[in-house]
């Protein structure tokens, strides 16, 4: 619901680290994100390639690496997936866990264009 | 070729949101992002909170809506300060919406600023304002089984109220089982049955506001 924000801090990052590098052009941008974010890929994508043009990230591609939600019980420690309705421990029972991933939302990596235009 | 960037997308709102804390601080004021579904009673609840404390804890309001000055007149109908903020169609308020809000309130004779978020139980969640803490409302008529739809929200609450409990006997709301489901999430979570209608129950939130007040004037 809140993907025009979040793109534009993305973008906004985006650039400033490929300008720090001395890069001419983005070609893709690769992102880690939980599952439990409440991000549409499909809405990010639509406002990146609007939010984009005239930059250096014109074009650019988006992959998304989806983090899927794990839950650790706090009384046995063991991990486990939850299911939609119900976060109890499969291994002992108790409903007593905290989200240990899927909540990721961060840039992980750029792709740029380098050296071949850094000489032009 | 690569670059690694590992940088948190919303670092740029958590830096404009430290600043609203430092800036709270700085007037002894604490602050609370007051979140919950459209309907829950969030004004209702709001309007009776400033009543209840009185002159003991001095309450300004930031009032977040997506259209209209309706909530915001309510609250200026109490004399208390208020800023309405209209995030044009936005889902949340973000950190440089709370610094104007904040602009526009006079800090230097306030306790605590409230702001009432848009309603909606996703987004403003993942936005930090620069609060200290977050207080989630849950309507006893939305159900019990709100945690598992929306776990961002209630495992980053200090506060769940549960609102509305004069509905109690006319809804299957299983306070037990809410209660086990959303502690197993957030063990350190306050949670506070109230009626904000019949003031059931309210004296217990007036009275943790009040001890927040406490901490901030320190």
């Amino acid at each position: 619901m809140h993907e025009m924000a979040v793109t534009q801090s993305l973008l906004d990052i985006v650039i400033k680290e490929a300008e720090k590098a001395g890069a001419k052009k983005v070609n893709a941008v690769n992102l880690v994100i939980g599952e439990l974010s409440g991000l549409v890929d499909d809405s990010v994508q639509f406002y990146f390639d609007f939010l984009t043009k005239d930059t250096i990230a014109d074009g650019s591609r988006l992959v998304f690496r989806r983090v899927p939600a794990r839950m650790k019980c706090r009384a046995c420690e063991a991990e486990f997936s939850p299911e939609p309705d119900e976060w109890v421990c499969p291994q002992c029972d108790q409903w007593q866990a905290e989200v240990v991933a899927g909540k990721e939302f961060y840039i992980d990596s750029i792709e740029v264009d380098d050296d071949a235009d850094k000489g032009a | 070729m690569q670059i690694k960037v590992l940088k948190d997308i919303m670092a740029a709102n958590t830096t404009t949101a430290e600043a609203n804390q430092a800036r709270l601080d700085s007037h002894g004021i604490v602050g609370l992002n007051i979140m919950a579904s459209p309907g829950s009673g969030k004004t209702t609840f709001i309007l009776r909170t400033i009543d209840s404390l009185g002159q003991s804890c001095r309450v300004g309001v930031i009032e977040g809506d997506l259209a209209s000055s309706v909530d915001a007149e309510k609250v200026a109908a109490k004399s208390a300060p208020v800023v309405q903020i209209n995030t044009g169609g936005g889902c949340h308020l973000d950190a440089n919406q709370m610094a104007a809000g904040l602009d526009n309130l006079p800090l230097d004779s306030l306790d605590v600023v409230m702001v009432e978020n848009v309603g909606n139980l996703v987004c403003p969640s993942e936005f930090k304002l620069g609060e200290h803490k977050r207080v989630v409302i849950l309507s006893v008529p939305e159900g019990d089984d709100k945690p598992f739809k929306y776990p961002g929200m209630f495992a980053s609450a200090d506060v769940v109220v549960i609102s509305k409990i004069d509905v109690l006997p006319h809804f299957d709301f299983n306070l037990d089982k809410f209660r086990r489901a959303v502690t197993g999430l957030n063990p350190d979570l306050l949670i506070l049955p109230l009626s904000a209608r019949t003031g059931e129950g309210f004296d217990a939130w007036t009275d943790w506001v009040t001890a927040q007040c406490r901490v901030g004037r320190r």
